[in-house]
């Protein structure tokens, strides 16, 4: 083979190098394969109803639950309305919310639009901190001239 | 008072640190001994200081000092005295604190268990350390002083988040921060070699038990804090990709990287740049951790204090740290000298693609933490990363870089048989392929995921018993030869088995826990019952109790089995009125290694219009395993730190210069 490196230590590096490349093709690959499906964006309700998401992306979605809002259904189904001052949208979830959940707090639910206004929610977020307001929530809010941090809560 | 003394001792461990800079570079410039040895004794000084602060700032919470607003903020006089004292570190500033301290302590361990080093190599490390200290500790003094007063002293305290008061969290900060700051020191061993030009067996030598001992904390650490998640957060996961377990997780992938590479420089003096490069990367991934950790720039479940502010001072103190230790490097590197060579079938070899893959794992880990903050720098948008990305990116690499692990260990040095090692491991080959089939067969539902897990974790665990069996001869000598030799087998080599094996535990239990984990709720009336797997869970009472600083609702639960009772698991549902807030303590219910893993929620209305209770159960199969994995990893990096020859340091011929003892401080 002419084009092997007469060298021992170019003969190493070439060997190096080619150990290298395979795992960082693989690696690569994989990244922005991965990138292209497993992100998801952010929206409050107004935005989502702006930007007409489908159903077949999993997006968040983020604001305040509304007060009075909250409906416990048996068979462990919960509705509750999520807004951002300008819009609402309909979110059903299945399972327990979390211990931080309160009406007129901020959150964050990762599911799909079933259909414009309604979100069907595999999971729903709210942080340990108690004064938790998730910052995309809280720049949406003061985007759109809603931002009370009284609503904050304690 | 004694906030006072402990801001007093905080400025004092400052000065120490800049004193430890300043003794130290001239020290070594102009190879003054006493100097030098003043440069330890500023390090001990600093460390002690620090040590002062500390007790101080816990000083102040034990005794509900409310005149501090960092202890108004974080206790209450209503807390247990075990969760008064974990509130130093948890929250920002006494966390800091912690972290200062770690950081001061290895300098000061440099200083004091460095007599084998080199003067020159210890005393610039040292300097090192020094600036590292002196920055966070300016850092800490000036943006997030613990020792702040308020006045008037309110009356009560805010206390400390209920979910942060768990034993687990008690111990989860301080293992975190041994290991992410034990890497400081590889840190500063790596620039001190950069600065002195030279990095030989003898450094390596030396780099490798540190790094060892961080390593072995933060494995703990990680693994207290993903258990505490799993039973206290309530949703049975136990890592969730979120950020700021990235941020804990990328030192612990690269300290893995450098563990191994120092090996190669050890033994081959090969490899030497890209030692001091991991050397380097790892600290400066601690930072990075920091930064992310408590800047809130991304958007995690876990963050506690979120300052944007002093997010930029971390930033300022990762660029201008990590920036001057990799232009060091880029300086100094082509002045190494290259080391020994290696064919391309050789354990070297399988070292060097360990650590491709590796950091290859860790470069996707980086990139899918920090995605999220380069899209919305570029079009403002927000979005997430979440969990599918980093399975489909980090697991595939682990995968392969876990297929190859067993052949590492069997392959000689410099030039070995491929062939040969891989003959020797045909029995773990076909225990894991048997392994893959049962758990077709047994598990639903049917998981390909799953069998590839079970079949790397038999891989890995039979394939270290191999080698452990090779080197004493297991059934090629007589039974006596294998005694002997077994108790004559270093330390260092049960560590490596015991590591293997522990990460072939932790990936049977993450694979099998994952696959085939069942999920039931119901809302239950008194005697009510629901199914999960083959368990039956019956609501028998829910009793008010009345606990130290919580009030809480606590169910009895019978768990059966075919009518056997399994055991009766205790739930709770808590309010802590000192923060108006509510939280569920798991009840946790082992079977053998699967755990039942049973949560109570609110209470609701009932069929009848009597009360009721959401249960919700899980059948976690194997989950112990999980957790008992990298215990098992953690117990052989500890088992190989004891090995003689870790702790010889530098070989005999360089012990002359030992007569430079440090000067008492």
């Amino acid at each position: 083979m002419s084009f092997w490196p007469k060298s021992r230590k170019a003969r190493r590096r070439l060997q190096v190098v080619l150990a290298i490349a395979p795992v960082l093709a693989l690696a690569v690959g994989l990244t922005l394969y991965g990138l292209r499906d497993s992100v998801s964006y952010f929206y409050t309700p107004s935005q989502a109803l702006a930007a007409k998401v489908t159903p077949e992306r999993t997006v968040r979605l983020g604001g305040l639950v509304e007060a009075g809002s909250v409906v416990n259904h048996p068979g462990g189904r919960v509705d509750f309305v999520v807004s951002d001052g300008q819009g609402a949208a309909r979110v059903v979830y299945h399972g327990d919310l979390p211990d931080l959940f309160r009406e007129g707090q901020g959150i964050v639910a990762t599911g799909r639009f079933v259909q414009a206004g309604e979100f069907a929610a595999d999971e729903v977020l709210a942080k340990h901190d108690e004064t938790y307001m998730p910052r995309e929530v809280a720049e949406a809010l003061k985007a759109s001239g809603e931002w009370r941090p009284a609503a904050q809560g304690s | 008072m004694t906030a006072e003394l402990g801001a007093f001792a905080l400025a004092l461990a400052l000065a120490l640190s800049l004193a430890q800079v300043g003794l130290g570079a001239v020290g070594r410039w102009r190879a003054d001994p006493a100097l030098q040895s003043a440069a330890v004794g500023a390090a001990v000084g600093a460390s002690l200081a620090i040590a002062v602060s500390f007790a101080a700032l816990t000083v102040a919470y034990v005794t509900s000092d409310f005149s501090v607003a960092n202890v108004v903020a974080n206790s209450h006089t209503d807390k247990p005295l075990a969760y008064k004292i974990a509130g130093v570190w948890g929250n920002h500033e006494g966390s800091l604190l912690l972290w200062c301290f770690t950081l001061t302590s290895f300098g000061a361990a440099i200083g004091l268990f460095g007599g084998g080093l080199p003067v020159g190599l210890r005393t610039v490390a040292l300097a090192c350390q020094g600036a590292l200290g002196a920055l966070f500790l300016a850092f800490a003094l000036f943006t997030s002083n613990p020792f702040e007063r308020v006045s008037p002293a309110p009356f009560e305290g805010r206390s400390l988040n209920p979910l942060l008061q768990d034993p687990a969290l008690v111990l989860h900060p301080p293992f975190l921060y041994v290991g992410y700051v034990g890497f400081s020191v590889v840190f500063s061993l790596a620039v001190a070699a950069l600065v002195e030009g030279r990095v030989d067996a003898a450094w390596a030598r030396w780099v490798r038990p540190w790094t060892l001992f961080a390593w072995s904390m933060l494995t703990i650490g990680i693994t207290l804090g993903s258990f505490w998640a799993y039973y206290e957060l309530g949703w049975g996961g136990w890592w969730f990709w979120d950020p700021v377990e990235n941020a804990s997780f990328m030192p612990w992938l690269i300290g893995t990287a450098l563990l191994h590479s120092a090996i190669v420089t050890e033994k081959r003096g090969a490899l030497q740049a890209w030692t001091v490069f991991l050397s380097i990367a790892a600290f400066s991934f601690s930072m990075l951790g920091a930064f992310l950790v408590r800047s809130g720039v991304l958007t995690s479940v876990h963050a506690f204090a979120v300052d944007p502010e002093r997010g930029m001072v971390l930033l300022a103190i990762l660029g201008v740290t990590a920036g001057a230790a990799f232009g060091l490097f880029a300086w100094r590197v082509p002045a190494l000298k290259g080391g020994g060579l290696f064919a391309p079938v050789s354990r070297e070899s399988a070292l060097v693609l360990n650590n491709i893959f590796l950091t290859a794992a860790t470069a996707t880990v980086l990139l899918g933490t920090l995605y999220p903050l380069i899209i919305e720098a570029v079009n403002g948008r927000p979005i997430s990363v979440g969990p599918p990305y980093f399975n489909l990116t980090f697991n595939p690499l682990m995968a392969a870089a876990c297929l190859i692990l067993p052949l590492g260990p069997l392959l000689a040095w410099k030039r070995a048989d491929a062939a040969g090692a891989v003959q020797r491991l045909w029995l773990a080959a076909l225990i894991a392929l048997g392994a893959a089939a049962l758990s077709l067969l047994v598990l639903s539902p049917r998981s390909a995921i799953g069998a590839v897990g079970a079949a790397l974790s038999l891989w890995l665990i039979v394939g270290s018993l191999v080698e452990l069996a090779e080197r004493v001869k297991l059934g090629r000598a007589p039974l006596a030869e294998v005694r002997r030799r077994l108790g004559g087998l270093p330390r260092g080599a049960w560590g490596t088995t015991l590591a293997h094996a522990g990460l072939g535990v932790f990936i049977m239990g993450a694979a099998i826990e994952t696959t085939a984990k069942a999920e039931s709720a119901a809302t239950l009336q008194l005697g009510g019952a629901l199914t999960v797997a083959a368990y039956r869970v019956e609501l028998q009472d829910v009793t008010a109790v009345d606990g130290p600083n919580y009030l809480a609702e606590r169910a009895v639960l019978r768990v059966t089995k075919n009518g056997d009772e399994i055991c009766r698991a205790q739930p709770e549902r808590r309010f802590f009125p000192a923060g108006g807030q509510t939280t569920t303590e798991v009840a946790l219910c082992g079977y053998g290694l699967d755990d039942l893993y049973l949560v109570l929620g609110e209470r609701a209305a009932g069929a009848d219009g009597g009360p009721a209770w959401r249960v919700r159960a899980y059948w976690n199969p194997l989950a112990k395993l999980i957790f008992i994995g990298p215990a098992i990893m953690a117990l052989g990096g500890l088992i190989s730190l004891s090995d003689r020859r870790l702790r010889i340091g530098a070989p005999a011929g360089r012990r002359t210069q030992r007569s430079l003892r440090p000067a008492p401080a």
